[in-house]
């Protein structure tokens, strides 16, 4: 666990509140608090929705991921790029899109974002810079700098951040893409989800690398692992990669140490880890409570925090209400949009 | 307000599965996002987390119970102090099904196969020609629209400081410098992603796979990054791209290098698929694929790189996709040919004149969309068809252009349609063996022979 980042070491103290706690200052952490409880109760929604038959095929869950994307999303700027895998719902939440057509593309409604033709995994948003949702892993990190490179081509000083998880890190794409990043010197942020499982297979049993952000080195790409399950370790670390790309001097490599607590997809055997880790990670690292107990110990009262769960749950409940009810696609809708133009 | 918690499912195939565990006992407090139970099926296991918070009112459904029926009310919940309902509430708590909620469209009418309506337009007149090599063509293509559009690109193996593996983009690095004409190291699978994902936020790259043999390493993206893109994105993302290089045999390269691909690029919706034979074809098809808005493949052929052919001078010279064009008109046998084979059913053609038979000859230009139309009447007025490809006969273009005329103008067929494709083995590398495989002129003439 070289490099880690530990929360207190080097970062700044909060100017606004006093309190001695780098990175983050209270109202952005009650930012951070407020964009993860709506992703984690969005997705226990999606979950239940999946279990009563509304949403069907695959669904990925991002629960105990959350302080990934959010600590990431806090350090972009308007124009940064986003691209990740099947496991988008977080992504999408946090670049702004909106939960009602998140939800309603679950259920496969007219009015989900792909107009029902996407589902779970391909949605898109050109105007929230959200370029995919990606069902092929390993898909997305080519893709990635592709959209880095757009960044170069057109002399913008935006950059690309390109999610794939700990499996998809073993794929001959990703070091293609590392290559190619690095010698066009590509404002390529690579994130990788280390959620300690691909499917099924951990990551000991998939990466002969076990230092998976040092999986660029042989190209130069400056790495560092961060606690992902920290929202401020991560904003920081996202801070510093993002900077370094956007100087120009090319990709950097994020491994994010992060944990799944849902099964791959929703049908799951959970057979390859033992309860008793998903429980103690729950218990003991769970990125939602921590961040509740840093704002609880700043002197943010219960009603603050009922004031922001309640909220959420108005939004998801909306959005629910709105997959649930919106029409199925009509059938003319099968010929649209395979060619543009057409 | 007491609300019914409800046997999930785990997957959309389960109809039943047991409930294997409480974590939670009647009078306990929930709270959203806790887990409450566990659920198992022969295959695998679930955590039912509350949704909503409250007080586990009553269990229905006791833990061990096996074959519960999904959707069976298994707990209620209710709120902190509320008498708790002797059963299952009915209307409260979620209702099942998508489909019976949902207001239903009307039920989709029988597809028919795609079929162009329009008639042939005679080509529009781009009077003066000169004599290039589609090679030239080609080069030429590329460099007006890389003027015309800041945002067309050249990306590929050997295409700058090289020139081109086979001189195709000659020049081009010295015009539009090293931003617009990128060397690619020998990676087709990452820099064709690379390429796709740029395409994605509106630049057009053109990719030059060295031949198209290695496109394969790079499938992915084609079919699955660029193709479906527009569709799954519900028409937000679109990938304005082309990929092009030489497709099919080469001369004694063997079967590594030697293949067609434009059955494997036809059958997918959300490509379009061109393949040019003379220059003109060349030039006008590849300045149209890297206008369009659509990932185009543009099949090239090696052995037609260094052949002349009048092309026109036009500045603005530009070919439709989609439109095929007669090459030789003709009343007894109608010959649809594309790329080199155009040059084999012409030769045919001439062959065929010697014994008196007037055959006319299709040159396809566009594969997907196929110009179905153009075939369909001619084969009206000729009554017989004859495919000429060099790729493997199964599955083939031939054997779709068949159906569509079986499908459009069966009752004007006098005779059964004939292919001529390439032999149905990996390409041969021994030069007389090579030459056996590939459909040589000769071999159109005795499929005409047998039909007409």
């Amino acid at each position: 666990m070289t490099e880690q980042n530990n929360a207190g070491q080097s970062r700044p103290d909060s100017a606004t509140d006093g309190r001695n706690h780098p990175g983050l200052t209270t109202d952005q952490l009650k930012q951070a608090y407020y964009d993860m409880l709506l992703i984690r109760r969005f997705e226990e929604k999606a979950g239940q929705l999946y279990g009563m038959g509304l949403i069907g095929g695959f669904c990925h869950l991002y629960i105990g991921q959350e302080a990934v994307v959010v600590g990431l999303q806090m350090a972009q700027k308007d124009g940064d790029k986003v691209i990740t895998s099947y496991r988008d719902h977080g992504q999408m939440l946090a670049a702004g899109m909106d939960p009602r057509g998140v939800m309603a593309e679950l259920t496969g409604r007219a009015t989900g974002l792909s107009h029902g033709k996407g589902g779970s995994m391909h949605m898109f948003s050109r105007e929230k810079n959200f370029y995919g949702g990606h069902g092929i892993v390993g898909a997305q990190v080519a893709l990635g700098i592709g959209l880095a490179f757009a960044n170069k081509y057109r002399g913008t000083d935006e950059v690309s951040i390109t999610y794939f998880g700990e499996g998809a890190s073993n794929q001959g794409q990703v070091y293609e893409s590392f290559n190619l990043a690095a010698l066009h010197k590509l404002p390529c942020v690579f994130v990788i989800e280390n959620n300690r499982y691909g499917m099924g297979t951990s990551v000991e049993r998939a990466s002969a690398s076990k230092a998976l952000w040092k999986n660029g080195e042989p190209w130069g790409i400056p790495g560092k692992q961060v606690d992902g399950m920290d929202v401020e370790a991560v904003n920081a670390a996202a801070k510093e990669a993002i900077a370094h790309c956007r100087e120009g001097k090319g990709p950097y490599l994020l491994e994010m140490s992060t944990y799944r607590y849902r099964g791959h997809s929703m049908s799951d055997p959970a057979k390859y880890r033992q309860r008793s880790e998903v429980d103690e990670i729950r218990q003991k690292h769970d990125p939602i409570d921590h961040v509740r107990n840093l704002l609880k110990a700043a002197g943010v009262e219960d009603t603050d925090f009922k004031e922001m769960e309640t909220k959420v749950k108005e939004i998801v409940a909306d959005a629910t209400e709105f997959a649930k009810t919106s029409p199925e696609p009509d059938p003319s809708e099968l010929f649209t949009d395979v060619l543009v133009g057409e | 307000m007491a609300i019914d918690i409800l046997m999930p499912a785990l997957s959309p195939t389960m109809t039943e599965g047991k409930l294997a565990k409480w974590n939670k006992k009647e009078g306990d407090t929930v709270s959203s996002g806790e887990v409450i139970a566990e659920i198992e099926t022969d295959k695998a296991t679930m955590e039912v987390e509350a949704v909503d918070e409250g007080v586990l009112g009553k269990i229905l459904i006791p833990e061990g119970t096996e074959g519960v029926a999904v959707n069976t009310p298994i707990a209620i919940l209710v709120e902190e102090g509320e008498a708790v309902p002797e059963g299952p509430s009915a209307g409260s708590g979620e209702a099942r099904p998508a489909a019976e909620e949902a207001p239903k469209a009307a039920a989709p009418t029988a597809v028919a196969s795609p079929v162009a309506t329009t008639t042939s337009e005679p080509e529009k007149d781009w009077g003066e020609t000169s004599e290039i090599t589609v090679r030239e063509a080609l080069r030429d293509a590329m460099a007006a629209e890389m003027r015309r559009d800041e945002d067309v690109f050249l990306l590929g193996e050997e295409v700058a400081q090289y020139q081109g593996a086979y001189k195709v983009s000659q020049g081009l690095l010295d015009e539009f410098g090293e931003k617009r004409v990128i060397d690619m190291p020998i990676t087709e699978h990452g820099f064709t992603g690379m390429a796709t994902g740029a395409a994605m936020t509106g630049l057009k790259p053109i990719v030059e796979f060295m031949t198209m043999n290695f496109s394969l390493q790079a499938i992915d993206h084609i079919i699955n990054s660029a193709a479906k893109t527009h569709y799954m994105s519900g028409g937000q993302i679109s990938c304005p791209m082309v990929f092009r290089g030489p497709n099919g045999a080469a001369a004694r390269v063997g079967a590594q290098h030697s293949q067609c691909f434009a059955s494997w690029y036809a059958h997918v919706p959300g490509l379009k698929v061109v393949a040019p034979w003379s220059a003109a074809d060349a030039k006008g098809l590849l300045r149209a694929a890297i206008r369009d808005p659509n990932p185009v493949i543009v099949l090239e052929n090696e052995i037609l790189y260094g052949q002349k052919f009048p092309c026109p001078v036009d500045e603005d010279f530009i070919l439709p996709i989609g439109k095929a064009k007669i090459e030789r008109p003709g009343k007894d046998v109608t010959i649809v040919a594309f790329s080199i084979s155009v040059g084999t059913a012409m030769a045919a053609a001439e062959l065929l004149a010697e014994k008196g038979i007037d055959a006319e000859v299709i040159n396809l230009r566009t594969i997907r969309p196929l110009d179905t139309a153009t075939i369909v009447e001619s084969v009206k007025k000729t009554s017989r068809l004859v495919t000429v490809e060099e790729g493997w006969p199964f599955a083939g273009i031939g054997a779709e252009i068949a159906m569509q005329v079986i499908e459009h103008a069966f009752d004007w067929l006098d005779a059964p349609p004939v292919r001529v494709a390439g032999l149905d083995v990996p390409m041969p590398f021994a030069a007389n063996l090579e030459k056996l495989a590939l459909p040589q002129p000769d071999w159109v003439v005795d499929a005409v022979s047998k039909i007409v």
